[in-house]
């Protein structure tokens, strides 16, 4: 294994750790924001509800991404990022399992949810 | 021990953080993303059985009754603020300051129980108001999906309490800075849980 | 017929039935034995220092292999009476709820406590020796993944004697296991076995991944792995996506038996039909994590009896990991019958028949292996050229199947029955016997007898065809499964009994495989080479057993088929007169009595909640608790091997 490769991997996080919070901050910050604008487009009566729902879906999906970049430091790892991989293969199932049993037990659109 | 002391000190003047400063602690973080993974796909089904029952409340209350906007918005906010707060006592942990990394999982873990407290009396109002679990397809999802997450964060709290007493005992070592480190992951990930929960539970029970 | 709580306690002992009446007896009898021979030999505490509380993966290994076995023997025990009952019309063997409970307890027990115990079992007999570890990732958690099967195992077996099995089918499917059909306890054993077991399996999972992924020796890279190791990969990665499924599925069941909730209910709005969606969101991937680890095998034992490398490495891996992630998107095809529509029964159809797309480039590679090949008709080898002609077959009932507006004609007949074995036994049991027969010199340090293999073998096969290809024909002639009689003159007859000629054959080889290993106890050939095989993958360079910390020193690896490229090269290294680098102490994880305590209080808890005994539920649930707390304090976790005793082992194995 090369140890300059990993290191060099992590320095530039572990740089940016030992000072000010910046980006802890900016993740909550953003959490925050996130989450008060899909409140608001749920209660307001702007738009049509599908749209609407979309919306709020792609704010929480956002969240995601705050949570693993500014918080659960996804990109440090010793030698190649299995994690990432087993992650985003994770992500795809969860997506079939959700999307595939809605897809199926609606009954060729005899049911909706 | 002597070798695995000489590998911490080394990869700690390198800028390695400890919790993977020995192989140890590499190889337990790496698993345990994988099992976030599996519990990234329980949640997944908990999420899919609610979205095919949630419709089915057999005339009995539905979400957009039952729902309190400030109530689960408080809930909300102290879960994301214990995300936040989870996140500064690892940056603690990585300058050595085992005071502030204290300080802040013990500020985590009273946000937790802030959070497990709303959940609480949410449950005991419904189950006291004729919408318990029994009632209906979608009372029955509902409980068992938001619940199981409720369980998780009882769980995380009881996991912080121990590492944190780990912590008060042999300070910042390579093996308390990678319990530290995991616990965290664990927080985090189900403070993305909940995010989901709030906006496919809550907030598309009241959209209107 | 709804019996009332207040029964189940009356019923706490099954009884009233001789069949019973004698597995209690042999119960007694059986333990009363170990019991004895234990104490006459004084051998309790090397049972509990050498296997209770071991952490090596070497001695799991061989603890799963000796408990699938058991379990092989109780499956098939239930096979051979069905087999029984149906053997003439109108057979009055087994009465209707007999015959329910033993359908039901086969299928559970041949999926989830012989064919997962037995790949797990080759996972970790082969895996850390192949790539050059000296132990799995989480030794600790190892045993602990054991213990949970175990105990899983044993509260599903207990309900034979105590309670009673269940009997709603291997997949439980409500409303019939709900509580409006199935008040029993036997379903609540089902559940909570299943789950106890379950958790195991995905802690192995992981165990594995992170084995195989990051303690590989150095220069192994992922593309000089062997395929057994590749499919250990693949199959772990479908565990650790599918089982949660399961584990939500069963969870829900139970929540609606004991806490009154409505997911799979008839009435208050519940949905049966989002469990068997579940269900099988794991289900169908199981039978890849069974069946890709017996892939793996193949490819070790063509190449290594063929004495080439195997033919299109790299095809082979890819095909290994298409098919883990294909087999996530058919699941399906378990249910076309149940209406989901033109477009999701075409997509999944679809989906399924793309799997045979890699499979039959695994095929074309193992023949194109062999071809001009020196082969050697070794039993692994007969095992695993067995195996392609069953696959053939299963492998195009299986597409017949897939073609979903065909399905509706052949769904849950004797040709699914027929099918599923021809793929479960022909590739899977085929598949691990295969294995064991290859790696047993390397786990015990001799050889099982060729010649008694032979017999096992040749009766096993003769009798699998005349067993199951009856079931074909007898299915599209309209015999539904799980049928418990049929009536006389529907031409059925003749086939049936064939049916049941053949299973008591396979019930006498099991019996000669036995005789095989209680021989080369006594009588086989010792193995003081470690490679009697002339080997190709880094287990073969370790002496046979392989010492408890497998490698004194870690090997370096430059090519694919490791050890064959050593042994070609130590001529070359004898000349030049190198001396190998000095031993260095090794770091070893200790012994640990917790995992199998945790396995006690889980099945404490677990047989607790199967009555609704809710105090014993949550004494098992705190004890649980207690042992992961005791666990999380304690420090002084593991040791270091000095150089001195590494030179006295190896010596002691004519290795230094
Ligand atoms: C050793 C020879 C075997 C024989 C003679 C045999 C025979 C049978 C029979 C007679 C049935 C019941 C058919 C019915 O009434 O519906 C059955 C069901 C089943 N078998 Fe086997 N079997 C054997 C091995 C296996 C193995 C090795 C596996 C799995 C690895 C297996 C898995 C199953 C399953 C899943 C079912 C369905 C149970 C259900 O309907 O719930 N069997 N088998
Ligand atoms: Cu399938």
């Amino acid at each position: 294994m090369t140890v300059s490769h990993q290191q060099a991997n992590r320095r530039s996080h572990s740089a940016g750790d030992h000072g000010f919070p910046w980006s802890h901050i900016a993740g909550y910050i953003l959490s925050v924001v996130l989450t008060a604008s899909a409140l608001w487009l749920a209660v307001a009566h702007a738009g049509r509800p599908v749209w609407r729902l979309s919306a709020i879906l792609s704010l929480a999906s956002a969240q995601i991404f705050v949570q693993l970049f500014l918080f659960m430091h996804i990109t440090e790892s010793h030698g190649p990022r299995y994690h990432v991989l087993a992650l985003v293969l994770a992500a795809v199932f969860t997506l079939t399992v959700v999307m595939g049993s809605i897809w199926i037990m609606s009954f060729n659109g005899t049911q909706a949810y | 021990m002597a070798v695995a002391q000489d590998t911490v000190e080394r990869s700690v003047r390198n800028g390695v953080p400890l919790e993977y400063a020995t192989a140890d602690g590499e190889l337990k973080i790496a698993g345990f993303w994988l099992f976030l993974s599996t519990d990234l796909l329980l949640f997944a089904c908990l999420f899919s059985t609610y979205a095919i029952l949630r419709t089915n409340t057999v005339g009995g209350p539905t979400g957009a009754q039952l729902f309190d906007i400030p109530g689960f918005t408080t809930e909300t906010f102290a879960l994301l603020t214990s995300s936040f707060t989870c996140g500064l006592a690892t940056h603690e942990m990585r300058r050595g300051n085992r005071a502030a990394l204290i300080a802040w999982l013990a500020v985590t873990v009273l946000l937790g129980l802030v959070f497990i407290g709303f959940e609480l009396d949410e449950f005991i109002s419904y189950a006291t108001h004729g919408a318990a679990m029994q009632r209906s397809a979608f009372l029955s999802a509902f409980f068992t999906l938001v619940g199981t997450h409720g369980a998780h964060v009882s769980l995380g709290i009881l996991w912080m309490l121990t590492v944190v007493y780990q912590l008060a005992v042999r300070g910042i070592t390579a093996v308390t800075a990678r319990k530290v480190f995991i616990v965290g992951l664990y927080w985090h990930f189900l403070d993305i849980v909940w995010v989901f929960i709030f906006t496919v539970v809550y907030l598309t029970g009241v959209l209107k | 017929m709804p019996v009332s709580p207040a029964n189940l306690t009356g019923h706490f002992f099954v009884t009233g039935d001789p069949l019973i009446y004698g597995a209690d007896a042999s119960i007694l009898l059986a333990s009363a034995a170990v019991v004895f021979v234990l104490t006459y030999y004084k051998k309790w505490r090397w049972l509990w220092r050498e296997w209770l509380t071991t952490v090596d993966h070497k001695k799991i290994g061989v603890m799963y292999l000796m408990a699938a076995l058991l379990m092989l023997f109780r499956g098939g025990v239930d096979a051979i009476l069905m087999r029984t009952q149906l053997m003439l019309p109108n057979m009055k063997f087994l009465a209707a709820e007999h015959y329910n409970q033993i359908f039901t307890t086969h299928g559970t027990i041949m999926i989830l406590f012989m064919a997962m115990p037995l790949i797990f079992a080759m996972f970790n007999i082969a895996v850390p020796l192949q790539i050059g570890a000296r132990d799995v990732a989480f030794p600790y958690l190892n045993a602990i993944s054991f213990w949970l099967f175990f105990f899983g195992a044993m509260l599903l077996n207990l309900s034979f004697v105590i309670g009673g099995s269940p009997d709603a089918g291997w997949t439980s499917y409500p409303p019939l296991a709900g509580l409006g059909f199935d008040r029993g306890p036997g379903e609540n054993f089902y559940l909570l076995a299943l789950q106890v077991s379950g958790i195991g399996s995905m802690a192995t999972g992981i165990n594995f991944i992170v084995t195989i992924l990051k303690m590989r020796a150095p220069g192994m890279t992922l593309t000089k792995m062997p395929l057994f190791t590749w499919s250990v990969l693949a199959s772990s990665i479908l565990i650790i996506y599918a089982f949660p499924a399961l584990t939500a599925a069963l969870a829900l069941l139970l929540i609606d038996r004991v806490a009154g909730a409505h997911f799979f209910t008839m009435t208050q709005g519940g949905n049966a039909m989002m469990y068997v969606n579940l269900f099988w969101i794991w289900g169908h991937p199981e039978v890849y994590i069974v069946v890709l680890p017996a892939f793996g095998i193949f490819s070790e034992v063509f190449s290594t009896f063929s004495g080439k490398r195997i033919f299109g490495y790299t095809s082979m891996w890819l095909s290994l990991m298409t098919i883990s992630v294909l087999s996530y998107f058919v699941w399906v095809h378990h249910f076309f019958t149940m209406g989901a529509g033109p477009d999701v029964n075409s997509f999944f159809a679809v989906a399924s028949m793309a799997v045979a797309i890699p499979t039959g480039v695994k095929v074309f590679n193992w023949l194109f292996t062999m071809y001009r090949g020196r082969i050697r008709f070794t039993v692994p080898m007969l095992w695993a050229l067995a195996f392609i002609p069953n696959f053939a077959i299963g492998g195009a009932t299986g597409v017949m199947l897939a073609a979903a507006p065909a399905d509706y004609q052949y769904h849950n007949s004797y040709f699914l029955i027929a099918h599923f074995h021809q793929v479960l036994i022909g590739g899977v049991v085929y598949g691990m016997l295969a294995g064991m027969y290859y790696w047993w010199p390397k786990m015990f340090g001799f050889k099982l007898n060729e010649r008694l293999g032979r017999w096992g073998f040749w009766l096993f096969n003769i009798g699998f065809y005349v067993c199951f290809m009856p079931l074909y024909p007898l299915g599209l002639m309209g015999m539904t499964r799980r049928m418990y009689v049929y009536p006389a003159g529907l031409h059925w007859a003749l086939l049936n009994l064939i049916s049941t000629i053949g299973a008591y054959v396979m019930g006498i080889a099991f019996i000669l495989i036995v005789i095989d290993v209680l021989y080369s106890i006594v009588r086989g050939e010792r193995d003081v080479t470690g490679d009697p095989w002339n080997g190709r993958t880094l287990e073969w360079s370790l002496p046979s057993p392989a010492p408890h910390y497998n490698f004194a020193r870690i090997p370096a690896v430059a090519s694919r088929d490791a050890w064959w490229a050593m042994k070609e090269q130590r001529a070359d290294d004898l000349n030049s007169g190198r001396q190998p680098e000095p031993l260095q102490p090794i770091h070893m994880p200790k012994n640990s009595g917790r995992p199998f305590i945790l396995g006690v209080f889980f099945f404490v808890g677990g047989f607790g909640a199967v009555f609704g005994w809710y105090l014993l539920a949550a004494l098992g649930f705190v004890g649980v608790l207690f042992a992961l707390l005791s666990r999380a304090l304690e420090y002084d976790t593991d040791y270091y091997i000095s150089v001195e005793e590494i030179e006295r082992t190896e010596t002691a194995l004519g290795r230094s």
